[in-house]
């Protein structure tokens, strides 16, 4: 065979394995996804209902039902109020959601407590919520906090129109439904203040902006004149994170601060910088750790947590309601303090600790005694 | 946490084992342990003063430690390996005050005392919005369905079996909560990185491109615009998803996280991973995708994770995490030992793609050097950077500022407040400041 045969003869060959390459590799992607196909399965119709609840802002997913400012109100002190307070004003453990919405508000569209130089602290949920979609399909989905998804669709209703009644988008004879709510829709304080006029969507669905609205500066030498620092924490806030010599590592380049004293005495002397950081570190042993919660609560924690009484209730601080601690204080000399704290545990009420109120638990006989128990022995840690 | 303000006793410089030689009645094994646990107290000191080495040379080369003269422990003492005693500082922590309710709050993670560019599972960030759950995998189910019967071709329902069986793949990303070191929009307000930086993480995340199994499911590609991801929570969190990034193929339906599975913190057994896009996007405890043709407007697009403007109007899905950095040591709430010399290192990232470069300054943004940036450099994840500084016990204000490959470059809160004002919550991308005083102390200070 001549040379220029062999080499006629090699790329021959070679392109034979190019086409037979192509070929094979779009029958092994056909094979993969014929073979891929046979993983999963279809899903049923009861299935897809069960699970499909979303509702969008053009209200597509919305069920039919309806619900009355009064009911809401009802639902609202049984299953809300605890939360939200009973006008929905409440920052005790969420932000507000009624409040800061006006008349005019309702009229225009847009929220003047949002306004340049309006300086409205708060800013509640009335205010932002510009789709009325929202506030119906997140109750329908996550409310109330400790037992989401348990409202009927009607529940919903009242609850939705409570709320808007509270920020004075309904009038108090309102029955919200799926009929009107299109209408009730075109009331929402703040339904023509969104924008999607900005760069930080990743693609061109919402339209958006092709440039960011922000850039730096690429200077690199004297860029600027002087440095002024204009915020910093005030002396007051130094131990307000917790020690932070616990919260560093306690070998390498540095340590973390000693905040249980004051940075005056550190700062005072202005003698050699090795002298001063000698201070610092010589009260944070290395093994200065974190200790983690002792034995005493082990026992009814899991049942505190289970029973989420912790959402409202802290070892030793307030949350929504009193500390563990604050209550076995309170009846420690009380002789029939189990009796008495599993009543209310079970009954729930409202004024011994404030204003607001602890729903009833249905928590078991023996529950009960467990966790009295263990408020009435001092809410050991 | 309830006795965080305690200190261990010497005795707890000695492990369960030695512990037990003491009992045993070994009393000379006591006085030797103390003396080693006093001397790794006077150890920090003598590095604090750079004191002199006494003549003879240091106790803990003199006198054999016990660890070098006795047994050590067995294998698989522990199952499952815990960090060593000495490292329980580094915990995440809440924000005192931040939030009322523990079930819905935010746990930071501490960058102060991180490496390279991979979060330890466990030190990982949390937001959860109801609590969070461990859930049983043999129980999780995954549903596909289209927002109209034409969208999908097929409603799909997929056991973790099953998705764990389809080809998978692993990619290493940022995650950060669109609010993170939104308490600092307005001025200073906490004293360390992990609480201004903390809601930072960084993971090799595996599992399978949700574009896969949109295939699967026969999706309606051209009309197709927005995805609605759903967890199986109680708050049933919700987010819309642009159709453009599920179908570049980088939106993954994850189970993998650093080598295991998710931790159930992170949304074990399967979450959505949204590479450059906010945290809350990322949703645990994954049940549902429904595929659509407009946006969803949930409660985390429309009530929160809006940003307002000086207008007075709020930015609607804002979603890209842009190009950001902080220097991570030294930062606020540290002291540093020694004059001389130090690395400077820190964390650098952006949602749009790869970091291209960092700059540091020493002088409070009035000159900038180039810092050297560690590899590897990936797109939407995390790039550690590190520059050297020599200390010479003046005042000093620490800053880094990093350019992504877009071109974007980081702004100064002055760049930043002049467009978008003080007022966003989410999306504070500026330039973060470290006061290093004459003490030692660094400080977070805004110039």
């Amino acid at each position: 065979m001549s040379r220029f045969k062999r080499v006629r003869c090699s790329l021959l060959v070679l392109a034979c394995l190019g086409t037979m390459g192509t070929a094979f590799a779009q029958t092994q992607a056909a094979a993969r996804q014929a073979a891929l196909a046979n993983i999963g399965r279809t899903a049923t119709p009861a299935e897809v209902k069960a699970w499909d609840i979303d509702v969008r802002p053009d209200f597509k997913g919305l069920p039919k039902g309806q619900g009355s400012v009064r009911q809401g109100e009802v639902l609202w002190e049984a299953q809300c109020a605890s939360c939200h307070g009973s006008f929905a004003e409440s920052s005790e453990v969420f932000t507000p959601i009624a409040g800061g919405t006006t008349a005019q508000d309702v009229k225009s569209g847009r929220v003047d407590g949002l306004m340049p130089g309006a300086n409205q602290p708060n800013r509640t949920t009335l205010m932002k919520v510009s789709t009325l979609s929202t506030l119906w399909d997140y109750i329908n989905r996550a409310m109330p906090w400790t037992a989401p998804k348990t409202l009927t669709p009607d529940e919903v209703y009242a609850a939705t129109a409570y709320i808007l009644f509270l920020g004075n988008v309904l009038p108090e004879d309102f029955t919200l439904s799926d009929a009107n709510i299109r209408e009730v829709q075109d009331r929402l304080p703040n339904r023509k203040g969104m924008t999607t006029a900005h760069a930080m969507w990743p693609g061109k669905e919402l339209g958006g902006t092709a440039r960011p609205d922000v850039q730096g500066s690429n200077c690199m030498v004297n860029c600027k004149a002087e440095v002024v620092v204009k915020s910093f924490l005030p002396d007051y806030a130094r131990n307000a994170h917790g020690n932070l010599a616990e919260q560093s590592r306690g070998v390498g380049e540095s340590r973390g601060v000693d905040t249980t004293r004051p940075a005056s005495a550190a700062a005072a002397q202005s003698g050699s910088a090795v002298a001063q950081a000698e201070r610092a570190p010589a009260a944070i042993p290395v093994a200065a750790v974190v200790k983690t919660a002792a034995s005493g609560a082990a026992s009814v924690m899991p049942l505190l947590q289970k029973n989420t009484c912790v959402a409202c209730h802290g070892m030793d601080n307030k949350l929504v309601g009193p500390s563990f601690k604050d209550i076995a204080n309170k009846y420690k000399d009380r002789a029939d303090a189990v009796n008495y704290l599993s009543g209310k545990i079970k009954a729930g009420g409202q004024g011994v600790w404030g204003a607001i109120p602890m729903p009833p638990q249905a928590l078991s006989a023996a529950e009960l005694a467990q966790i009295s128990q263990w408020l009435a022995q001092g809410a050991a840690k | 946490m309830l006795n965080r303000f305690l200190q261990r006793a010497p005795e707890n410089f000695l492990s369960r084992e030695q512990i037990q030689e003491v009992r045993a009645g070994r009393r000379g094994f006591l006085a030797g342990a103390f003396a080693a646990a006093a001397g790794t107290v006077a150890a920090g000191r003598a590095v604090a003063q750079g004191a002199a080495t006494p003549a003879d040379g240091e106790p803990e080369i003199l006198n054999l430690p016990p660890h070098s003269k006795g047994l050590g422990q067995p294998v698989a003492a522990r199952g499952y390996g815990l960090p060593s005693e000495f490292e329980k500082n580094l915990q995440r922590r809440e924000s005192p005050g931040l939030t009322r309710v523990s079930q819905a709050s935010v746990s930071f993670c501490p960058l102060q005392g991180l490496f390279g560019i991979i979060t330890p599972s466990g030190l990982h960030f949390e937001r959860h919005h109801q609590g969070w759950w461990d859930i049983d995998p043999s129980k999780h189910r995954l549903m596909l369905n289209g927002c109209d019967e034409a969208m999908l071709k097929r409603p799909m329902v997929f056991n973790m079996d099953e998705l764990m069986r389809l080809p998978s793949v692993s990619r290493m990303h940022f995650i950060e909560c669109g609010a993170n070191t939104g308490m600092e929009w307005g001025n200073a307000a906490v004293p360390t990185v992990q609480y201004t930086h903390g809601m930072l993480s960084c993971s090799e995340f595996t599992g399978v491109p949700l574009r896969t199994l949109l295939e699967l499911c026969g999706a309606d590609l051209k009309r197709a615009k927005f995805i609605l991801a759903e967890g199986a929570d109680g708050s049933g969190m919700t987010r819309t998803i642009p159709m453009s990034l599920v179908m570049s193929g980088e939106v993954l339906v994850a189970y993998g996280q650093n080598g295991e599975m998710l931790r159930p913190e992170n949304g074990y057994p399967l979450r959505l991973i949204v590479p450059g896009v906010q945290g809350v996007s990322w949703v645990k405890y994954l049940r549902r995708i429904e595929v659509g043709d407009m946006p969803y407007g949930a409660k985390d697009e429309t009530i929160h994770y809006v940003d307002l403007q000086p207008s007075g109007l709020h930015r609607q899905y804002t979603s890209i995490q842009e190009v950001k950095s902080v220097v991570t040591s030294p930062s606020g709430g540290q002291v540093l030992l020694q004059k001389g010399f130090h690395n400077i290192t820190g964390l650098a990232w952006s949602g749009r793609g790869k970091i291209r470069r960092v700059d540091v300054s020493v002088d409070g943004g009035r000159n900038w050097t180039p810092a050297r940036l560690e590899g590897p450099v990936l797109a939407k994840c995390l790039t550690r950077f590190n520059a050297d500084f020599v200390w010479d016990g003046k005042p000093a204000i620490f800053q880094s500022r990093a350019v992504d490959e877009t071109g974007q470059i980081q702004p100064s809160y002055n760049e930043l407040r002049k467009v978008r004002a003080s007022r966003s919550i989410y999306h504070n991308n500026a330039i973060q400041s470290w006061a290093l005083e004459e003490n030692g102390e660094v400080k977070n200070v805004q110039v």
